[in-house]
């Protein structure tokens, strides 16, 4: 593969990348209501969930926050996250949609770097969620939800490595899936798990008081992980432990992407080429 | 227009960081103690031992004392500000609870809950200079800022009670909700507050006609009407903005004088009590009774903006300059 891209200079790879994300940016102009679907998700838990726990959840003061908080405030970088998380599985199903539809070929025939061209894909679908995120941040705002103004600034790094992070989670998925029926699969062992065995929805110090169990499930979650670098990060703060796994979980899940879409090693020669 | 206020609050918490350096003091009604806690750290600093059941505290005019009425020790314990020691009591009469001092610096008057009495004492000589009958379980004091009228609120009675520092005698009594609390003057003397515990209202009264000419209630999403109770009430230095605590709604109301309505409701501690300003109006203490902390309110863009663990039960508070 070096052999055949020797050639290619940066204005090349530049020219493959807009081709990929403008190829993303058509799919999400074209599906609209893919883009309200995707906020109206949030936005139900945001109003309706929020509201009714409002006054359930215990109080009790815990980073980033530093003084006490209604619950529709704490449960905004879960959804955030929820948010990528659905998109993260939404490419990994349009990735089996382009295989089955014989578009993923085309992009893996092209000469530029396997790893490029995932990469480019990831980062493609994670500019889309990132633009999602913001919008329900300030539909959020106008909810009341009240962000330190740096904040608004400050979650884009984390917003960036979180997408990359379950978009390639999602592309390693999608290496998995044959069909796209299968996809459900994917909405009952991975998405539902993922949000709910996670600090997305209630603080890990109350999932520990009811079970110590699903709170070892949960710190084992790289959701988890991706929700608290998110909060930390609205609030201008970083938060260490958050970043490493996120970051690590990052590189691992791209690099078995990788691994998974190479023709010569990956599961998609085991499981029947890249195309029907 | 967005982007603006966007600036703007940046801006306004970037200077927040450089927060004016001030002493907030707060007493643990169940601890017996006082916190010490210094609003440039924003942390408890040091816990003094007081007597029992410490509850209202004040400065001295000059600043240099702390009065913290001990009211199952049935004192006023005076404290020195340099060294927090002990110097001195006062003679307030049995079971001290609430007191609010002349804006001369002397008298100070002292409201006795078992023994339905106002206690007026010579803050130059440290004597009782007199005490005045009133009605059942007194607590609210107040005086005007001209210092020639003084309110008390009693809980079981009910009502205001207007009294002349002149003469020491009661010259008038003007129902309000149930259980009041705190009376608070506005900083013109045009007004006198009186928030009602169990009423959850406060009622703003002419202190000239003695007549309540309007009457607040608090409405907060999801909360029971019941749990939201009146009860400590700060106005700013130029009358425009009240504060209400609303005790176990959790939550202080920004209140408009002009018009009377709330502006908004900040979540703060729970069961918010008393509250007090910084020297530089910059923030506003609260204390939060069952959470054990103090939450910090920034005036200028009314939001909380720190919550500080204090002892048990903290009660009043008072900030100085450092």
């Amino acid at each position: 593969m070096s052999a055949r891209n020797g050639g290619f200079g940066f204005l090349q790879y530049a020219i493959c990348l807009r081709g990929i994300v403008w190829r993303e940016a058509l799919r999400f102009v074209h599906q609209r209501e893919r883009f309200v679907s995707a906020l109206v998700r949030p936005l139900v838990w945001l109003f309706i969930f929020a509201a009714g726990f409002r006054q359930i959840l215990g109080v009790s003061i815990i980073p980033p926050y530093q003084t006490y908080v209604l619950y529709e405030v704490y449960v905004t970088a879960g959804l955030m996250a929820m948010i990528q998380l659905f998109n993260g599985m939404q490419s990994s199903l349009s990735m089996v949609y382009d295989r089955e539809m014989g578009n993923m070929r085309m992009l893996l025939v092209s000469p530029f770097p396997r790893w490029f061209l995932l990469v480019g894909k990831l980062l493609a679908s994670t500019a889309v969620s990132v633009l999602q995120v913001y919008v329900f941040l300030v539909i959020a705002w106008l909810w009341g939800v009240e962000v330190p103004p740096l904040g608004w600034l400050s979650v884009l790094p984390a917003l960036l490595l979180c997408g990359m992070m379950l978009g390639a989670l999602g592309m390693l998925l999608s290496s998995a899936i044959r069909q796209l029926e299968n996809f459900a699969g994917v909405m009952n062992f991975v998405i539902f798990p993922m949000f709910f065995a996670s600090s997305a929805l209630y603080p890990l110090w109350l999932v520990e008081q009811s079970s110590p169990f699903v709170y070892d499930i949960c710190r084992l979650n790289p959701f988890t992980y991706a929700v608290e670098l998110i909060r930390f990060a609205l609030y201008a703060e970083v938060n260490p432990v958050a970043l490493a796994v996120v970051a690590g979980a990052t590189v691992l899940f791209t690099a078995g992407a990788v691994l998974a879409y190479d023709p010569a090693r990956g599961l998609i020669a085991r499981r029947g080429g890249a195309g029907p | 227009m967005q982007i603006r206020s966007v600036i703007v609050a940046l801006a306004m918490s970037m200077a927040g960081a450089s927060a004016q350096a001030a002493t907030a003091y707060v007493t643990n009604e169940r601890d017996n103690t006082i916190s010490v806690v210094e609003l440039d750290q924003m942390k408890t600093v040091r816990t003094i031992a007081v007597g029992q059941r410490p509850r209202a505290i004040l400065l001295t005019h000059d600043g240099t004392q702390i009065l913290v009425c001990a009211s199952d020790d049935n004192t006023i314990q005076v404290i020195d500000r340099a060294t927090l020691k002990i110097v001195g009591k006062l003679p307030s009469g049995p079971d001290p609870e609430n007191f609010a001092l002349a804006a001369s610096g002397s008298p100070l008057y002292v409201s006795n809950e078992d023994d339905n009495l106002v206690t007026v004492i010579d803050m130059i000589t440290r004597k009782k200079i007199t005490e005045m009958a009133t009605g059942v379980e007194p607590e609210g004091m107040a005086v005007s800022p001209d210092g020639a009228t003084i309110v008390n609120t009693t809980e079981t009675t009910g009502m205001a009670h207007f009294f002349s520092a002149a003469s020491h005698t009661m010259t008038g009594s003007v129902p309000v909700g149930a259980r009041p609390r705190i009376a608070e003057f506005r900083h013109d003397g045009s007004e006198v507050w009186v928030s009602a515990e169990l009423g959850g209202t406060v009622s703003v009264i002419d202190p000239v006609r003695r007549a309540v000419t309007h009457k607040m209630g608090f409405e907060i999403q999801g909360l029971r009407r019941e749990a939201i109770q009146a009860v400590g009430i700060r106005f700013t230095a130029d009358d425009a903005t009240a504060f209400v605590a609303l005790g176990p709604a959790n939550r202080v109301a920004v209140i408009d004088t002009h018009t009377y309505k709330v502006r908004k409701y900040l979540l703060v501690g729970q069961r918010v009590w008393q509250m007090a300003f910084t020297p530089d109006e910059k923030f506003l203490l609260t204390t939060n009774g069952l959470s054990n902390d103090i939450s910090v309110v920034e005036v200028g863009s009314l939001s909380v903006v720190k919550s500080i663990p204090v002892g048990r039960m903290p009660w009043g508070v008072v900030v100085a300059p450092q």
